[in-house]
């Protein structure tokens, strides 16, 4: 039984139902106050990573992926975080699904825990595939979306979040280049652009741009929204179809790294970091419903 | 309609002067594409990737007969290992073949922490091992690569010597819940298992020949030359054993121990470097386990330089891991 209703239950040109946004809203905002906390616990940990994405997990689990209460239905729509280090955002969002105990949360990092800064297939429930070595999870998900064509499982689609500055990664040109070869239609990147990289942004690291023409060049359909506006981002999904051939997506999330607390939005500084409890305290106080 | 290499004839006289179509061929001991052919037959979880080299490799077997189950991915070696992962997870068992080089050492971390870590069932035929790649030269060669893979959690590590042993290898780790590594010859690798009966069984060391005045326990396309010495030996006089140790990780720690308890010589021989390899797991069970008296030595590539360039039955002779080299070896350390 599906959780929630899949994309097909609603159309992106239709009435977008304006709860279906709220709640995608909401999530994001759950998604940041829980990476506050967890970070807490851990005392040290990757915030402006996850704030730029909180969106775009919170739409992907709010109608969009097919995923049931068993997390692992063979036809499940299937998540790759190939941005490991977001885990600790997608954590709650997997015990909200009821996948996980709660209170594994509060376990966060500590020794002998499941969950960890980067996710663990064997041990988180609900972890399509364990990464945190960047450029490995675009060539996972052509394996996954080959796999469950060649498996007959059309309506299965395969998601892979990557970082930007992880396009430097060779095997992420490797994967795009096979996806294309193999009309792989199923899988869909989804290009976190939060523009930085932890030396700097992206530009002055190492380029990346044009990420679109880029993509385009391999064979790739590419679509690019803003990554914190959540009836674009729900729209921009809903309009990914599934194909089991044809071209494979790409949805360039054009994002702030640290959206949502406003003294890290844009901030170099943060991407690894730790909030001693006052300053979480105010911090929880300070993150926006975007 | 083009014909396929696989459809050409060929002939054994036809050595002298070959092609890929005629190396194809002579590559008998690539039994790999076959017998997973077979076992695809009745197993819908089986297929097979390759990365350019499905004729070099004789997966073009598997090929023609499940092409449906059957990946090129062109000369992207990491992509293609990632890419495997991702198949297992979707119920199938992928089978990827590509030079050891380029996936022992070039796919080190794509292994462990695609494959390894996440204990899913690929499976890596790790062919043209060691120096059998002679004078194409060290980017060819892969002579690290047991000690890297069996350094790896979760990895099961297996050097079938021929073509029965592959087979038999390949079959008894169908169902084997994590990874393997398959390290192979260049396919024409010399029968060792026809000739003598043995039975290969997976997980233990395997008693080729029995003696009692030395063992040598060697590996992969060592085993024939091992062989060959110990019976070259026995016109001698000299008794030696001959044991395989195919399966390098687990390694049958307590078979060693127990040949060491029946001989008081061991010569390790092996297509790799001498530490990391065979005879460091070797070094490692008698130490761990607490058996002294036994003497061990090392047969194999050196440490601190790399592998001359060379035909390779040339190499063999330079480095004594041919029969006459592993005589000599031998006949030194019981003077």
């Amino acid at each position: 039984m599906l959780i929630r209703a899949t994309v097909d239950a609603w159309k992106p040109a239709a009435e977008e139902p304006a709860d279906l946004v709220e709640e995608v809203r909401d999530l994001a905002l759950f998604i940041r106050c829980e990476t506050v906390r967890l970070i807490g616990i851990a005392k040290s940990g990757h915030f402006t990573s996850v704030f730029s994405c909180a969106e775009l997990l919170a739409a992907l689990y709010s109608g969009v992926l097919r995923v049931s209460e068993d997390p692992a239905w063979p036809d499940r729509d299937r998540l790759i975080l190939s941005k490991g280090h977001c885990a600790v955002g997608l954590y709650p969002v997997l015990a909200n699904l009821g996948y996980f105990p709660h209170d594994w949360l509060d376990t966060y990092t500590r020794v002998g825990s499941p969950l960890g800064d980067h996710p663990d297939m064997r041990r988180v429930p609900g972890t399509d595939f364990s990464s945190g070595s960047l450029g490995h999870g675009l060539s996972i998900g052509a394996g996954m979306a080959l796999g469950n064509r060649m498996a007959g499982r059309d309506e299965s689609r395969v998601w892979v979040l990557t970082g930007d500055q992880e396009l430097n990664e060779g095997q992420i040109w490797e994967a795009a280049q096979a996806a294309s070869h193999y009309r792989l239609g199923n899988l869909v990147a989804v290009v976190d652009r939060n523009r930085m990289g932890l030396d700097g942004t992206t530009e002055e690291v190492m380029s990346v741009e044009p990420i679109a023409d880029r993509f385009r060049s391999f064979g790739w359909e590419v679509t690019e929204i803003d990554g914190h506006d959540a009836r674009g981002v729900l729209s921009a999904f809903a309009a990914v179809g599934s194909e089991p051939e044809g071209r494979p997506k790409c949805v360039i999330a054009n994002t702030r790294k640290g959206r949502g607390v406003p003294y890290m939005d844009l901030s170099r500084t943060w991407h690894l970091g730790y909030l001693e409890p006052a300053d979480a305290e105010k911090t929880l106080s300070l993150i926006e419903r975007v | 309609m083009t014909s396929d290499i696989t459809e050409r004839a060929w002939t054994p006289e036809q050595e002298g002067s070959w092609d890929l179509a005629t190396s194809y061929r002579l590559c008998e001991s690539f039994v790999a594409g076959q017998v997973l052919a077979d076992l695809a037959d009745h197993d819908d979880r089986i297929a097979v990737l390759t990365a350019d080299l499905k004729f070099s490799n004789r997966t073009r077997d598997f090929e023609l007969r499940h092409p449906d189950r059957f990946v090129n991915t062109g000369i992207c070696e990491q992509n293609m290992v990632s890419m495997a992962a991702g198949m297992a997870t979707c119920g199938y068992i992928p089978y990827v073949a590509t030079f050891a080089s380029f996936v022992g050492l070039l796919c080190a971390e794509q292994i462990r922490t695609d494959l390894a870590y996440p204990n899913v069932p690929v499976r890596v035929i790790a062919h043209h091992t060691g120096i059998s790649l002679g004078f194409y030269g060290t980017s060819h060669h892969a002579t690290e690569d047991i000690g890297i893979t069996r350094s790896i959690a979760n990895l099961t590590v297996i050097g079938p010597a021929d073509a029965v042993s592959l087979t038999e290898a390949l079959r008894q780790t169908v169902d084997l819940e994590g990874p393997v590594y398959f390290r192979i010859g260049r396919g024409r690798d010399e029968d060792v298992y026809g000739r003598t009966g043995a039975e290969f069984e997976f997980g233990r060391l395997t008693t080729l020949r029995e003696g009692g005045d030395a063992a040598i326990v060697a590996t992969g396309v060592t085993l024939a030359p091992a062989l060959r010495a110990a019976e070259e030996l026995a016109r001698e006089g000299v008794s030696v054993a001959v044991v395989d140790a195919h399966t390098l990780r687990p390694f049958d720690a307590e078979g060693l121990c127990e040949l060491a308890s029946r001989v008081p010589r061991i010569l390790v021989a092996e297509e790799h470097n001498v530490y990391t390899g065979l005879a460091s797991a070797c070094a490692d069970a008698l130490v761990d386990g607490g058996v002294g008296g036994v003497k061990l030595h090392r047969l194999g590539l050196p440490v601190d330089e790399y592998a001359l360039i060379g035909p390779p039955t040339r190499l063999y002779e330079h480095y004594e891991l041919d029969a006459a080299g592993i005589v000599r070896r031998m006949r030194n350390l019981l003077a």
